[in-house]
């Protein structure tokens, strides 16, 4: 046995060190593509657990991968060099409020929506949203820098992070920020770490900013006969003084798609439908939705629907929920990207995306949070099927290329991980890349903490098969 | 290796996106601590057996670990068929067993002695009576009971109620009427296990199911319904008592089959899978599908009873696993319930959560059904019930064991729907015939 695989058994108990095939397998993948064998999985629940491993593996130059739920979209924390997994979903789950303060102390492994749902005893709300809130962990949401819906008028993970208490790669404790909204004292390492996707070093604690949640909130579904209206509609919503919490939207081809998975009386002739959701006082949401409905009819809208009760507009939302399930229902491999534009820029997007699903022949369809011009093209393909799966590669290509053609970025929400590394240089530039670099260099110099990520390795292209 | 990938259905493991939801549902995920014993991770090593990357014996105890509650596919966006790539990795386990000649494991003696035939259940029931009352210990001698002693049995033993005599189980008839016209004709699905250890909850299904206004027959060549041979992995034995039961229940020409365990009616429900579609006994499954009813269902959709006497006690509902995430039956047991006057009905935080009973996992897994019981209990103690209601006669006993480890036989117990409605007295409306 690895000598250094010995010595992690002295502070961490047997049944945490996995090393069993069965158990290795289990922790060889995420939600993305690819599946990598590490040598160990360790189980951590403690400050000085991670600490100890991060010595060994300092010393040993044995790579780390910090994991939580593994729900990762871009291969954040598959062990691809081998090394050790370092589980952190088993971590005991803290959740600290300190209503006074508006602010929250969490450990890494607590389930997002968790968090959201202790502060709204207290008429408080964690705002950053991400659809995989229930099952991710906020380890993985601060290293991935995630956001949801709501990013929108609340802005994504970063803009909520107070503090953080993170194990360095060569497993020492630091603290970053505190417990206060304004602090400028130093660097802003806080903000550093949020979205370094496990690569600076591990999360073991984070102090997060709540906000008074807000009285009610009011949706609306507006159907358009052309995807650019509906992107003019938006711009022109944004600019009349309201900003709504929501701003969804979803092309023809997913309205269809949840139409005969679940219907739920969309509108299947609309080119898109966009909706929307406007949080505050009831009496001020009054007046905005009928501002919106002006706004939206003058633009021609062709159906405008305003829920009178909590249940209808539930069914509205559900139906956006329900486009991700109903989409895999065309072919079973998914593969979805979140190329991220400034708003105005939405319908040309649209039009990029047209084409370059007409031009490599693929499934494509497209929904997402029209509102901060995060798309969400999705492609529906088969695994199996290696020729189809390279023209999915070159369609995923265009999508970036396109993305940052219209001045937009490779990702607004999954992270870079192994899955865009390669992508990297075309949006930052060969010298924006070499100063991360440095970063990681020192903060990392025996390049063991979750390597291969971010950064493309020679010759690393984009890879959507298994093997 | 063609076959192999079938059995295990490798095809159908591709519609699994590792998304991951359903890792906060999956009770063994929440209770073992290891993404190896989660849906997402089971499923990943049946792809990786089919792939040849990970051996049968690899499989095995993630396998074997799962409750086969089917939380996973109630939370799961994609649809993805757990049951059947569990049913399949079970199978494929169970050939080798048999292949290698392993002697048998605990399943093969409860499958050749328990569940096999009706006949044998009602011996049970009977023995369990009379040792019971006669508190033999040759009882346990003779069934080589020790043998089980590791397995715990004895502590399932002690959960289980007081058996009515031999002459009582003799006395039953297999036809009865109501009063007035008959609403409709259905036919009873008695149930190994309940028949067995459950007979008096039977009798007063019956009862509920007349008073109703409803032709009760009671087919006397059904059999088990083959969900716990299916579960350990034999599906030929499970295929072979469907067939006995559509035949059975095919010549009874009934509107409806009734049934009051909910594990039962889920493998009832499912006997179409278990024929190739389109083959002559595929259709035969279906038309057979297609009447099966649970108790609670029938019950609401008759409207046949209304009750006369209050009932002053705090309660809460533990519904079954099976009925929940197979049958998709939630709200019937629920409206019942609350039609009982008198009745106040607390809910559970984590009605979905399993509680370990799951078939005999209680009895092969005991340990780690436990583990998973004292969650469940947990959860139910915090709405502090006098009782807790279910509708599966495994969750009865492992609701039974969960108040004898909470040391609150005093205060608490745990009893059938059927037997929670009856108790409120219905107004009676039949006679035998
Ligand atoms: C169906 C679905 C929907 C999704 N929707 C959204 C969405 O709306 N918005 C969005 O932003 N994302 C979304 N995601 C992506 C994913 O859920 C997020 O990236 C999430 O933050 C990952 O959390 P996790 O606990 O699963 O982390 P993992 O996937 O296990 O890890 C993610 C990354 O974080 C690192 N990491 C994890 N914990 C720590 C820690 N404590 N310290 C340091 N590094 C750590 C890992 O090394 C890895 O690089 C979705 C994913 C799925 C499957
Ligand atoms: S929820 Fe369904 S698709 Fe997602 S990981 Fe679980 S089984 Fe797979
Ligand atoms: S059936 Fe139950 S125990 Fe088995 S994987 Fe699904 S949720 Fe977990």
């Amino acid at each position: 046995m690895n000598e250094w695989l010995q010595i992690l058994n002295n502070h961490i108990p047997d049944q945490r060190i996995l090393t069993d095939l069965a158990d290795r397998y289990s922790y060889s993948f995420d939600a993305s593509f690819g599946e990598h064998l590490p040598d160990v999985v360790v189980q951590a629940k403690s400050k000085e657990e991670v600490v100890h491993v991060m010595h060994i593996a300092n010393r040993y130059k044995v790579p780390v991968y910090p994991r939580g739920q593994g729900t990762c979209l871009s291969g954040g924390p598959l062990p691809v060099h081998g090394g050790i997994v370092l589980d952190l979903s088993q971590w005991p789950k803290k959740i600290d409020l300190n209503v006074e303060d508006l602010t929250v102390n969490v450990s890494p492994s607590v389930l997002t929506a968790n968090i959201n749902k202790e502060a709204e005893k207290y008429r408080l709300m964690y705002a950053p949203d991400p659809s995989s809130a229930h099952v991710a962990t906020i380890g993985g949401n601060l290293a991935e820098n995630s956001g949801g819906p709501r990013g929108l008028k609340y802005g994504v993970t970063k803009d909520h992070v107070l503090g953080l208490e993170l194990v360095t790669p060569e497993g020492e404790v630091i603290r970053t920020g505190g417990q206060t909204i304004k602090n400028v004292t130093g660097y802003d390492l806080t903000k550093l770490i949020v979205g370094s996707e496990g690569t600076l070093g591990v999360i073991t604690e984070a102090t997060l900013k709540l906000l008074p949640k807000p009285r009610a909130a009011q949706t609306i579904m507006i159907s358009f006969d052309e995807v650019r209206t509906a992107g003019l509609a938006i711009s022109q919503v944004l600019t009349s003084g309201i900003l709504p919490s929501k701003m969804e939207i979803m092309d023809n081809a997913s309205i269809r798609a949840v139409e005969s998975f679940q219907p739920a009386g969309l509108p299947v002739d609309a080119a898109a439908i966009v909706i929307i959701e406007l949080d505050g006082h009831p009496q001020t949401l009054e007046i905005e939705t009928e501002l919106v409905r002006e706004i939206m009819s003058k633009i021609g809208a062709t159906q405008i629907v305003i829920p009178n009760t909590k249940e209808e507009a539930n069914k509205i939302w559900q139906s956006r929920k329900q486009v991700s399930p109903a989409i895999a229902k065309i072919k079973p491999t998914k593969v979805s990207e979140d190329a991220t534009v400034p708003r105005s820029k939405i319908p040309d997007m649209m039009d990029r995306l047209k084409e370059i699903k007409e031009t490599y022949n693929v499934e494509l369809v497209v929904f997402g949070h029209a509102g901060d011009g995060n798309l969400h093209p999705n492609i529906l393909c088969d695994q199996r099927d290696k020729e189809e799966m390279r023209r999915v590669e070159q369609a995923v290509e265009a999508i970036f290329e396109a993305a940052i053609d219209l001045g937009g970025t490779l990702s607004g929400e999954h992270g870079i991980g192994t899955m865009k590394a390669p992508f990297m240089e075309n949006e930052l530039g060969t010298v924006g890349v070499e100063m991360m670099k440095r970063i990681k260099d020192s903060w990392d110099p025996n390049h063991i903490m979750n390597p291969g990520k971010i950064f493309a390795e020679r010759g690393q292209k984009l890879v959507l098969t298994d093997d | 290796m063609q076959t192999l990938q079938e059995k295990i259905n490798y095809d159908k493991t591709f519609d699994c996106v590792q998304c991951g939801y359903c890792l906060p549902a999956c009770p063994t995920y929440e209770t073992m601590e290891r993404e190896t014993h989660s849906p997402r991770g089971r499923i990943n090593l049946v792809k990786l057996v089919a792939e040849d990357k990970a051996s049968i014996e690899d499989l095995r105890e993630p396998i074997e670990k799962c409750l086969g509650c089917m939380a996973c596919t109630t939370v799961c966006p994609t649809n993805v068929q757990y049951g059947q790539i569990l049913e399949g990795a079970k199978e494929v386990i169970e050939d080798q067993r048999s292949e290698s000649g392993k002697q048998s494991k605990v399943e093969d003696f409860l499958f050749e002695s328990f569940f096999s035939s009706e006949k044998w259940m009602r011996t049970l029931g009977n023995l369990t009576w009379f040792y019971q009352k006669s508190g033999l210990q040759a009882f346990a001698n003779r069934l080589s009971l020790t043998r089980f002693a590791p397995l715990h049995l004895e502590k399932i033993e002690r959960v289980i109620p007081e058996q009515p005599s031999p002459k009582a189980r003799a006395k039953r008839v297999n036809h009865y009427k109501p009063d007035g016209p008959a609403q409709a004709k259905v036919a009873f699905f008695t149930g190994c296990i309940m028949d067995g250890v459950f007979f008096e909850t039977n009798q007063n299904t019956i009862e509920l199911l007349v008073r109703s206004g409803l032709e009760v027959l009671l087919p006397e060549q059904q059999s088990c319904c083959g969900a716990l041979h299916a579960h350990s992995g034999k599906i030929d034995d499970s295929r072979e008592l469907a067939k006995r039961n559509i035949e059975a229940f095919e010549k009874a020409e009934v509107n409806y089959i009734v049934n009051n365990a909910g594990g039962c009616g889920a493998r009832l429900i499912e006997y179409h899978h278990l024929f190739d579609e389109g083959s002559y006994w595929y259709d035969r499954a279906k038309r057979f599908v297609s009447k099966v009813k649970d108790v609670s269902q029938i019950l609401v959709e008759v409207e046949g009873l209304e009750f006369t006497k209050p009932i002053n006690r705090t309660v809460t509902y533990q519904p079954s696993c099976h009925m929940t995430n197979v049958q998709g039956i939630t709200s019937p047991p629920l409206e019942l319930i609350k039609k009982v006057p008198g009745i106040t009905l607390k809910e559970l935080d984590r009605l979905d959560f399993c509680c370990g009973s799951a078939g005999i996992y209680n009895i092969v897994n005991y340990e780690d059904s436990m583990d998973i019981l004292d969650v469940k209990m947990k959860d139910v103690c915090g709405t502090q019930p006098e009782s807790i209601i279910t509708t599966n006669p495994g969750c009865l006993l492992q609701m039974k064991l969960g108040i004898e480890r909470e040391g609150a036989t005093e205060t608490m117990d745990a009893v059938h729907l059927v037997d929670l409605l009856l108790e409120a007295e219905p107004k009676v409306n039949y006679k035998f015939c």
